[in-house]
This record gives C-alpha cells, structure tokens and sequence, in this order.
C-alpha cells in the first residue's frame, strides 16, 4: 500500500449543548492520515452530533474543528470538500445512480468529459458499472448502499464520513458489506470516520475505535487493545460481554496483586509497567467470559471457582453457561462447543479456572 | 381490491343506488346537453361549426385560456412560496400558516368578489391611496376588466394551488436536502437541483386542479368582468338565460367538458392522478 494520502482530522474540546443538554461534552480526539476512525457508543452518547459536527450540519458550541491544523469550525456543509454516507443513504430518487454520483462532481462545474470519467471510475470502484442508468429504487439495499459511498468518494473528498452506513442490512449483507468497505479504505487510503452503535462492526472496521457515553469520550484506542484492556466498567461491558468481580487488594503478588472477592482470593497479574492498587483499596475486574475455561478432572488454573450451572446456551460455536459460584456470585462463561470437556446440565457441580493475566483491574464509571 | 372469487349478484344490489344516482342527476343530464347541442335550433353540426366561423365564438374561448393559463401561473408561483414557507416552517407556525390558507376557503366567493370590487373599482380603497399618495394622477382600470377578473381568481385559486403542493414537499425527505449540502452543493443548488425535481409532482397537480377550476368559474369573472370581458361559463349563461339560444350554449358547455377531459387524459399521463385527487393508490 502507498503512504497514506488521507488528511488528519482533530476535535479540540469540542462541546455541543441544547439548552440544558449536553450531548458531546469536551471531546478531544485525533483522527490520522488515512484511519478508520470509528466512534462508537449507545444512542443518545453524542457520536452522531460528533459527526454532524465534523460534516457541519452541527455547530459546535465550544471547542474547534481542525483539518490538518486548519480550523474549519466556521465553514458550511457544502465548504469542507468532505464525503459523506448517511443513515438510510439519502440517494435522490429523482436521478439515476450516474447522476447521483456526477451529483458532487456537476455542482463543482467539472468539466462533462473529466465527470463522466470519475463517475466510471467510481462505479467501477464499487462494482456497479453495470447499473449507472437505473433509479435507486429499483436496486437493493447493499446495492444502494454502495452507490452512496461512490457518491461520496467521486470528488476525492479529504474525509469520509459514514452514518451508520450498515445498519439498514440484514445481518449476512451486513458482514459482507463489512468487508468490502474495509477493503475500500485500504483501496482509497483515505481517512474514514465511521459512527456505530454495532460493536461488532466496530471491531472488524476499524483502526481505532473511540467509545463515548453521555457524550463524553471514555476510550479510544485500537480494537484489540480496548478490548483486551478496557480502562472503565461500560468499556468492558458495552465492547464485548463481561463478568464483573469486586473486592479489596490483599497485598501485591508476583507481577501484580492478589484480591479479596467475597472470601475467595484471587491472583491478578498486570502487564509491565503497571504499579498494583494500594492494599486495603477496592478494585473492580472485569473477567471476558471467553477466558474462563471448564477444568476437567484433575486440571488446575491459577484462578479456580467451583460451581454449579445455573442455565446453558447452545450457540452452534460454543456454549454460553451461567454457573453460580460459591463466593463469587454468578459467573459467565462461554466454551467452545467441539472441545467442551462435559455435556452441560442444570445443577452439575463444575470447576471453573482463569488465568491471573485474564481478568483486567476497571473503574467504575462516573455517575 | 383483489378479492378471491367474483362478486355475486348481491353486491351489485348493494351498488344500485350510487349508480341510480349517478345516472339521475350526472350522466342523463350531460347527455341531455349534448343532445341538445346537436338538435337545437335543427338537427346536425351547426352549433359547432361556430367554433371556426364565429370571431364572438373564438373571442371568448381565447379569453377563457389566456384568463386561466395567467391565473394558474400566478397561483402557482404565490401558492409554491407558501407551501414552501409552510415546509420550512416549525410544527407551531405551519399550524397557523394553514389556518391562514384555509380560512378564505370558507368565505363565499360572491362576497370575495364583491370585497375585491371595493379595493379595486374607481373610487376604491386601492385606487384612493395611490391617487392621495401621489402615485397616479387617474384612477387606474383595476376592475371590470381582465385584471380584476385575474386578481379575484388568484386569490380564490391560491389554497388550491398551496394544498398539493404542500402535500407533495411535506414528502420530500430533509436528509436528501442534507445530503446535498454535505456533496457540496449551495443552498440554491440544492433547491434547483434537489427539492424543485421533487416537488414537482405536486406542481402538477396543483397546476391541473386550478386550470381546470378556472375554467368553469362563474361568478368571480361576472362580478369583477362586469359584463365586459366574457368567460365561457358566463357566455353559456347569457345564451341559455338571456338570449334562449340553448343549442349555443349546451355546444359550449360540451366543449367544456371536453376540455376538462382533455386536461385530465394529458396529464394523467404524466402523474399519478389517482394520488393527487386522492383515490388511494
């Protein structure tokens, strides 16, 4: 892949209230030549007014918008040259899908041979040369969706913006929808800002992921290290499914801490660099259910809880238990199915083991 | 509606009525004035082969187009900027605005007519004010003429012409007006190239419905014409009434009705007439 051509995007402090609402407060956030940024978060966390914000349709109330250390803050929609998706496509049905992408290209007076060019090319980009003279109504929904991203790639815009670009598809288009705009980005090298309320999306899509809550930035970071290390309780709960274990620090162990849940001692082990809690102080883990393992037999882990199964899930892949412990209170836990040890039952006695790296200290969030 | 099996004998008993109806007082009526249009004063085309040799014929005809291609165009452009204020509007004001356009609906048109004579005629309120102010040294022909004849329509036809259009803007998706502002079009832009196309269909409709109205209109012409500028519906009265030349006059009521059917058959082609007159699709 060339270097990235993609421009760099950043919100400094960017704040919006509506009378007594505050829907984004004070994010600031760096989006790098050519990322796939994704802000990600429940309805009503302030990621759409972050993006109508950076498209324009949204004046921010405090803080700036800056495109490569310009400061766009002041200029309207149609000044910021930037492409945009949004919910439900907008196609305009009044036009066929040529002339929704020559769209951006006629109302920037292009000459016709150079916009007849470009509209080719980004047909051809999205796989629809074949379809350039029908309406929108008459294609399906991915179908429509792609046309949507031509129209807003054909003028090289310096960002691309999505709205909630897959959530119209059933889930199977949505997957493959997912990897042919993941595949466009590292075609184009553009820089990408995505809004999600699908984890999985975000997951699969991006570069790095912010996630917001009550229009506040909790974490942004790369998938793997958000979800391996969330840094807040919703982080760990809302980017994947979590156990939730609290108790008091013991005392420091080998490489971490040791901690006191409901008389049951646990080892925790911190990756470098990480100083443990002080002794005394309560801490929160967050435990991914994925990591907790079914001992057989005489298997030993550093963690172990026993337990009897509460409930069970067949889920195809694995199998989702629910097994109450004696003293940490009910756990979940999710195995994989062709390697299960037993065959889950209501009430069977088991033993469940984690590794000390696998559960991760959180805090709580600020109410 | 499909239903499975074919309608038995009962349902048409159950139609019986409205076709009685119908028959009674449409259909037997407007035959009755074809056939007289072909009897009256004798037997044959004599009524209208006027069309082509009477000048008096072919003046009145004229004026009824000119009137009413003038009045739909001005009620379209008045009632295209209001039905577009009304879109744009809050929920709170569109309520009021729509108040604003149904209210004169529901004042009689004679007493319309005869307050738009006291605003325009020579000593009028409009006539009055421009003379003291300075403006004209002569009171202007305002009524009694083509342009009385034009205000008065207009002023009838506006909630006309604002209604589908209305219906049709309120259509239009706000996030394709958005999307086309983020594409980088200006706020013109995206009225020419966006929301024009779309409200189009409404236009239409709007246009139809009033040209077709204007073209029977009776009593705004004959008050504010004054007797001077004829349109078709007030000649056909001054045959039949005035004159008792019934074969005249029931040829030009037929060609009226001609010309109403033509309008309806040219333009269905072009939109959905069943949507607009509100025969659920």
């Amino acid at each position: 892949m060339s270097e990235p051509k993609g421009h760099a995007l950043a919100l400094l402090s960017l704040t919006k209230k509506y009378g007594d609402f505050v829907a984004v407060a004070d994010v600031t956030l760096d989006v790098g030549r050519g990322e796939f940024l994704t802000l990600l978060g429940p309805s009503g966390s302030g990621k759409t007014t972050i993006l109508m914000a950076v498209a324009g349709f949204v004046a921010p109330t405090a803080g700036a918008i800056l495109l490569d250390g310009r400061d766009i803050t002041p200029l309207p929609p149609e000044k910021r040259d930037f492409g945009m998706v949004f919910q439900g496509y907008a196609l305009f049905p009044h036009m066929t899908v040529a002339e929704n992408v020559a769209f951006p290209l006629r109302v920037r007076r292009l000459p016709r041979a150079e916009r007849d060019a470009r509209v080719r090319a980004a047909l051809d980009l999205v796989q629809l040369e074949a379809f350039a003279d029908r309406l929108p109504r008459q294609l399906s929904g991915g179908q429509q969706q792609r046309v949507a991203l031509a129209r807003a790639l054909v003028f090289d815009p310096a960002l691309l913006l999505l709205d909630e670009p897959l959530s119209a598809l059933d889930k199977k288009l949505r997957a493959e929808l997912q990897e042919e705009l993941k595949a466009l980005h590292r075609r184009v090298g553009r820089t990408f800002v995505n809004v999600t309320h699908d984890q999985e999306e975000a997951l699969s899509l991006s570069d790095r992921i912010a996630i917001l809550n009550h229009g506040r930035l909790v974490q942004a970071g790369a998938p793997g290290a958000l979800y391996e290390r969330p840094r807040t309780r919703f982080v760990a709960d809302f980017l994947g499914k979590s156990n939730f274990l609290e108790g008091t620090v013991w005392g420091p162990a080998p490489g971490g801490f040791a901690l006191d849940v409901g008389g049951a001692r646990l080892a925790v082990r911190l990756p470098d660099g990480e100083s443990p809690p002080a002794e005394g102080a309560r801490s929160l883990l967050s435990l991914r259910p994925e990591k907790v393992a079914l001992l057989s037999g005489e298997e030993s882990a550093e963690n172990i809880a026993e337990g009897r199964i509460l409930a069970f899930a067949y889920h195809g892949t694995g199998f989702a238990l629910r097994v109450e412990t004696a003293h940490l209170g009910e756990i979940r836990a999710i195995l994989p199915a062709w390697k299960a040890p037993i065959a889950p039952a209501e009430g069977l006695a088991v033993r469940l083991g984690w590794a000390a790296d696998a559960a991760v200290p959180v805090q709580e969030d600020a109410a | 509606m499909s239903g499975a099996g074919r309608p038995g004998a009962g349902w048409w008993l159950l139609l019986l009525p409205a076709l009685v109806l119908v028959v009674v007082f449409y259909v037997a009526p407007i035959a009755q004035v074809l056939t007289i249009s072909v009897t009256e004063p004798e037997p044959g085309l004599g009524n209208y082969e006027r069309l082509f040799t009477s000048p008096a014929v072919q003046r009145v005809i004229l004026t009824t187009l000119r009137i009413c291609i003038i009045t739909t165009a001005i009620a379209l452009l008045l009632g295209y900027a209001i039905a577009y204020a009304i879109t744009l509007a809050s929920p709170r004001a569109r309520g009021w605005w729509i108040l604003a356009v149904l209210v004169p609906l529901w004042i009689s048109v004679l007493v319309r007519a005869f307050a738009w004579v006291t605003l325009l005629r020579r000593q009028g309120l409009v006539n009055n004010t421009l003379l003291e102010l300075g403006v004209i040294a002569e009171p202007l022909p305002l009524v009694w003429n083509e342009f009385g004849i034009i205000v008065g329509m207009v002023h009838y036809m506006v909630p006309f012409a604002v209604l589908p259009m209305l219906a049709s803007m309120r259509e239009i998706d706000p996030r394709l007006l958005a999307a086309a502002r983020g594409l980088g079009a200006s706020r013109g832009e995206v009225f020419r190239r966006v929301f024009l196309p779309l409200s189009m269909p409404g236009v239409i409709a709007a246009g139809v419905l009033v040209f077709i109205f204007s073209l029977g209109f009776y009593i705004t012409p004959a008050i504010l014409g004054g007797g001077k500028t004829l349109m078709v519906a007030e000649w056909i009265g001054l045959q039949i009434l005035d004159l008792v030349r019934w074969g005249l006059g029931t040829m030009m009521a037929t060609m009226l009705v001609v010309a109403i059917l033509l309008t309806l058959a040219v333009f269905s082609r072009i939109v959905d007439l069943r949507r607009i007159f509100g025969a659920g699709g």
